[in-house]
């Protein structure tokens, strides 16, 4: 009943950081079609340790789409050439039987590669750090329901909110920008009546970051939002350039 | 047999009444001044929704804190994928919900084996959480005129289940991250990602710091602080296979209970009855369909066996099968709950119907999951707003439409609710050791009810351990800053090093993973679903095997420079066995049914879980004795005040 | 200065003077339009538009206008291959929804830049230039914009070699318009479509203004049909 395919792998090695990266190939028969890109690539590990060489490095957690930790760069895609689909979430039935998968790390000046295909994500962490919350703190809140929201509001800052702060935005841009992963944090904020109390500074500060880290300029080709696997949309830039601007000219 | 020792617990539970004793305990515990707080450091490790929660408010009130994660970023956390929901008493849907009524269920859903004040504690702040998520702009659901929606949960006859579609984890663990993220911006909290705990340091019988490894650089470093508190979640990849994310363990936890925290109750891990059955020998991980699902899923296997075979061997389809022909098992056995009885008792009975030979699914483990008739009466297009990620998320795994032929499930290890003990004030039996969420062991008895890990998380870590550990740190306000090259610190990286360098010394031919997954399947089949006598002194054997196996031929490749994903999983597999041994032997001394732990040899005669409250009504508490030795068992006895204990019911 | 310390302030900067440039497409291909209605209403344009203080000041302007617009987009395109890092994809695709012009902006700008140069010496050169300096170098008058048109597209290279220009500039525009809008915030989830659709409509009616000129002429239309 179960399917299996054979595949070359095309995979980046780089012993660290500084350390000059190749691509080795990788030959891997009877991959269970069934099985996802990760778990083809802990057989692919798990063969490398019985032949005592050093297993691939990368990034990965929850495996079920949701932690934002697992990358790659598939076939010229990050997360793969499917739509919505983290790399945990990619089986090995949309690959075919003899095919040569290339397998690349993340690659943006902003995400420095550590080993072999994990990068560091940190400057993610940092845009937040800059401003993307509402500066309340525990307690001395008001009921949650003292203030009704729209649904409407309240579900498209849900889609904005569905980020998973895995990277494929900066990625996929070939201005290594990080716009839309910004633009969903501040959307989402700036729907909602709590994120609006601070939204100009918010929308200032976290621009900012972004440009302090070396991020690229956002040039609206879309390849972001075709890439996210959460498919946030590109409106959120919009809203986010309207907060921005709106922010510079009333100072 | 386990030593036991006759020592009595004190959980320094407050007097009075019970609805009186957590504002009788804030009115009355000792503060720390905002002077002084600038001059106390608090360690936390893990950033998930209770190690984040805990690390920013601490932060906002002034300490100084040190927030770990072995993540690349703390919103990596497992917390981000529990999808249902989380419960609070608001009653907003004017449906009868109360704190009491969430105390009760919670209380009956652990099937009595919880202690009565933490649990109404929680209850007391639920609504409080619900306040604080919305203030930091977390998208729950709302309904057309602005409110919050509700939905409803297994265990309970109300909706008291706030969510953000499937993804409330998520949602809720961002909302923690972003006042994190705040704290870290502003100086407050220093963030140390990518570094995982490898032991706590005691110096005079008080934790004052931990040693971690840098996982990029490989680095093993000091940390000080005046109180350390561990929010690393719970042991279920215990199981190899499991719910959990790849990198959830329960090191840190043995490590604690190395020093002499107490384990208490290893043998509670919670099966999940929901998710996607295994389907093949590479697997790393089981993937959770939310509970949310059985609201408006139904369950069912074939009602003749012929039929089960016939789909087993794929001659069949379950579409094909008339109405009359489909046994819904859950809505026969127990008419009033249905197919949203707690998880223990949904688990149970898919696992009953498989042994008896109905099981559909190549591998005859797993039953259906029907959403064809809530379809019909509401309507694809409510279905996909309401699980529509879910179901893509099965599709894509599955590689099968749900929304046309019904979902397989099969139950699967997702939560652990025994863990390391802690008093009313989330304090181990070591002074200054704090454990918060799931780690710890205290709210949720022998069985966990849905949507109730994020509340307890998020609870202990914005309303409870802010308060608490207030009541330790006042008296630590004259104690300086210490250098990390005192002897203590020493000794503790000395042990670290030497235990990581006898790991890479083996050299033997064994990869980390081909153990932890021998020890998984031991710990399913013996330690899993239904558990006995002569099955858990197996599993006590053979994972003795697995221990000398480990130690003697365990292979890892690389050196201890830099980034070595197989020594942190060895490491990790070294103390899941440990935790493996611990809940085989919990599970063997509890010689009665309750909750999530299942003795075969303690059922009712229809099958439910027979408690023996005469003897076991108390929370086994591990003490460690060193290596090789046995632990001893201390019991903290459970005297319900005010809740009569019954036989659990979820049929009329 | 946030306008061009900042991204945002940067691409608010290109997407002004976009959508300067793109209005005086609009303007110049309405009155290029005419040529073909009426030779002679198309000279009156071109006199009013001559040596004159205002369109001295709208031609610096406008000048300055395609200054900054290039500069930005040196500078941000300098930007975003540094932020790129130095490691490339060894493969790397698109996704269908990406639109070949957004990715080839610098390319299409350069093309579009090239020909600009060829058309200022078309006719910029020989007309308001030769009226400033009195340097006459073309065989009719300055201010003679159709005699120079019908010469100039008699050439049917000429005609090919502009129609292959425009359709470059078209390509930008596709992409230009939109963006412009999307970068001054002036979008949203209901509208990304239609700002899309309005945009390809604009493009589309200016280039088919300016193409309508050398297709008229290469049809022979211009000598008289």
């Amino acid at each position: 009943m179960e399917k299996t395919i054979n595949v070359t792998l095309k995979v980046w090695r780089q012993a660290g950081p500084k350390a000059k990266g190749a691509f080795e190939l990788y030959k891997l028969d009877n991959v269970s079609t069934d099985s996802s890109f990760l778990e083809m690539l802990d057989v692919l590990n798990e063969k490398l340790i019985k032949e005592r060489k050093e297993p691939i490095v990368f990034d990965h957690d929850c495996r079920e789409g949701i932690c934002g930790m697992c990358s790659l760069y598939i076939n010229g895609h990050p997360h793969g050439k499917d739509g919505e689909t983290t790399t945990c979430q990619l089986h090995m039935r949309r690959f075919s039987d003899g095919e040569t998968i290339v397998v690349e790390p993340w690659r943006s000046a902003a995400f420095p590669v550590i080993k072999d295909l994990m990068v560091d994500r940190s400057a993610y962490d940092k845009i937040i750090q800059a401003g993307g919350y509402v500066s309340v703190n525990t307690g001395g809140v008001p009921d949650g329901n003292a203030i009704p929201i729209s649904k409407i509001k309240a579900d498209e800052a849900m889609d904005a909110a569905s980020c998973i702060g895995c990277g494929a935005c900066a990625a996929a841009c070939k201005n290594g920008s990080a716009m839309l992963f910004l633009a969903a944090k501040v959307s989402q904020l700036a729907l909602l009546p709590q994120g609006r109390v601070e939204a100009s500074a918010r929308a200032k500060a976290m621009v900012a970051k972004m440009d302090e880290l070396g991020f690229g300029n956002c040039t609206n080709t879309g390849a972001c939002e075709a890439e996210c696997p959460k498919a946030i949309s590109i409106s959120h830039i919009a809203r986010l350039n309207r907060e921005f601007l709106c922010a510079k000219f009333q100072d | 047999m386990a030593k036991i020792e006759e020592t009595k617990i004190d959980a320094k539970i407050p007097a009075g009444p019970l609805a009186e004793k957590w504002n009788y305990y804030k009115s009355h515990q000792k503060l720390v001044n905002p002077a002084n707080k600038r001059r106390l450091d608090v360690i936390v490790v893990g950033t998930g929704l209770a190690g984040a929660s805990a690390a920013a408010s601490l932060a906002e009130l002034g300490f100084n804190v040190l927030n770990f994660c072995i993540q690349d970023s703390p919103r990596r956390a497992h917390s981000i994928a529990a999808q249902g929901g989380i419960n609070a008493a608001k009653n907003y849907q004017n449906d009868g919900d109360s704190v009491y009524r969430l105390f009760y269920d919670t209380i009956k859903g652990g099937d009595y084996r919880a202690r009565e004040a933490n649990v109404h504690r929680l209850a007391e702040v639920s609504g409080n959480i619900i306040d604080q998520c919305v203030a930091q702009g977390v998208p729950f659901a709302r309904e057309y005129g602005g409110l919050l929606d509700n939905r409803s949960f297994g265990g309970a006859q109300v909706s008291r289940t706030f969510y953000a579609k499937g993804q409330t984890g998520q949602q809720l663990l961002l909302g923690a991250y972003s006042a994190l993220s705040r704290q870290i911006g502003q100086g407050k909290v220093k963030l140390y990602a990518r570094y995982e705990m490898l032991d706590v340091v005691i110096i005079d019988g008080r934790a004052r710091g931990i040693i971690a490894r840098n996982l990029v650089t490989g680095k093993v470093e000091r940390f000080f602080a005046h109180a350390v508190v561990i929010g690393t979640g719970g042991y279920g990849n215990t199981f190899f296979l499991s719910t959990n994310a790849m990198g959830s363990n329960g090191s840190a936890a043995v490590q604690i209970y190395k020093k002499g925290a107490y384990f208490s109750n290893p043998a509670y891990a919670q099966i999940h009855p929901t998710c996607i059955p295994v389907h093949g020998e590479y697997q790393s991980k089981l993937t959770l369909m939310s509970e949310s699902l059985r609201n408006d899923g139904r369950i069912w296997v074939p009602k003749k066996k012929e039929d089960a075979e016939a789909i087993r061997a794929g001659k069949l389809k379950p579409t094909d099968l008339k109405e009359e022909d489909r046994d819904y098992y859950l809505e026969r056995r127990y008419p009033a709950f249905g197919n949203l009885v707690p998880r223990d008792v949904a688990s149970r009975a898919a696992k009953e119907r498989c042994d008896a030979g109905f099981g559909v699914g190549n591998t005859g483990l797993a039953v259906y999951l029907d959403f064809s008739s809530a379809i019909e009466r509401l309507g694809e297009d409510t279905i996909r707003a309401r699980y529509g990620n879910l179901f893509q998320m099965y599709e894509k795994i599955v590689d099968d439409n749900p929304y046309k032929t019904p979902m397989m499930i099969y139950p699967a290890i997702h939560y652990t609710m025994g863990g390391i003990w802690v008093d009313y004030e989330l304090q181990t039996s070591i002074k200054g050791l704090f454990c918060i969420g799931e780690a710890n062991f205290s709210d949720h008895g022998a069985n966990r009810l849905g949507a109730s890990a994020l509340m307890q998380g998020l609870a202990d870590g914005y309303f409870v351990l802010p308060y608490t550990i207030q009541n330790y740190l006042s008296d630590q306000i004259q104690v300086p800053r210490m250098s990390t090259d005192l002897p203590e610190f020493d000794e503790a990286e000395k042990a670290v090093k030497d235990k990581i360098e006898r790991i890479m010394k083996v050299q033997g031919d064994h990869s980390v993973d081909s153990i932890h997954r021998e020890l998984g399947l031991v710990m399913w089949d013996f330690v899993g679903m239904g558990r006995n006598k002569a099955g858990l002194e197996i599993a006590l054997e053979k994972i003795k095997q697995i221990r000398e196996e480990f130690w003697t031929k365990v292979y890892v490749p690389g050196t201890t420079d830099g980034v070595n994903v197989e020594l942190e999983k060895a490491l990790r597999v070294a103390d899941f066995i440990e935790i493996g041994e611990l809940m085989a032997r919990d599970a063997l001394m509890r010689e009665e049914s309750c909750g999530g732990h299942f003795r075969e040899e303690y059922q009712t005669p229809d099958g439910e879980a027979l408690r023996n409250d005469e003897e076991f009504s108390f929370a086994s508490c591990w003490k460690y004795n060193g290596e090789g030795q046995e632990p001893t068992l201390l019991k903290e006895a459970l005297d319900y005040e005010f809740i009569q204990r019954q036989q659990r019911n979820y049929k009329a | 200065m946030w306008l061009i310390d900042s991204s945002i302030g940067r691409k608010f900067i290109m997407s002004i003077t976009g959508v300067f440039l793109v209005l005086f497409l609009l303007f110049h291909s309405l009155m290029n339009f005419t040529v073909i209605i009426s030779p002679e209403a198309y000279n009156a344009i071109c006199e009013f538009l001559g040596a004159n203080w205002y369109a001295l000041v709208g031609t610096s302007v406008l000048a300055a206008g395609f200054v900054i617009h290039i500069l930005y987009a040196l500078y941000l395109t300098a930007q975003n291959m540094r932020a790129r890092g130095k490691e490339r994809y060894a493969v790397s695709k698109n996704q269908k929804s990406v639109e070949w012009a957004s990715q080839n902006m610098l390319i299409l700008g350069a093309i579009v830049l090239g020909f600009l140069v060829l058309h200022l010496y078309n006719f910029w050169y020989k007309m308001q230039f030769a009226e400033l300096t009195g340097i006459h170098t073309g065989q009719f008058h300055p201010a003679d914009g159709a005699a120079y048109v019908a010469d100039l597209f008699s050439s049917p290279v000429y005609c090919v070699i502009y129609i292959v220009w425009l359709v470059a500039l078209w390509l930008h525009l596709t992409h230009g318009v939109w963006s412009a809008l999307q970068s001054l915030g002036l979008n949203n989830k209901t509208w990304l479509p239609r700002v899309k659709v309005i945009s390809n409509i604009v493009s589309t009616i200016v280039i088919l203004l300016f193409v309508s000129i050398p297709v008229y002429y290469l049809l022979g239309c211009g000598s008289g049909c």
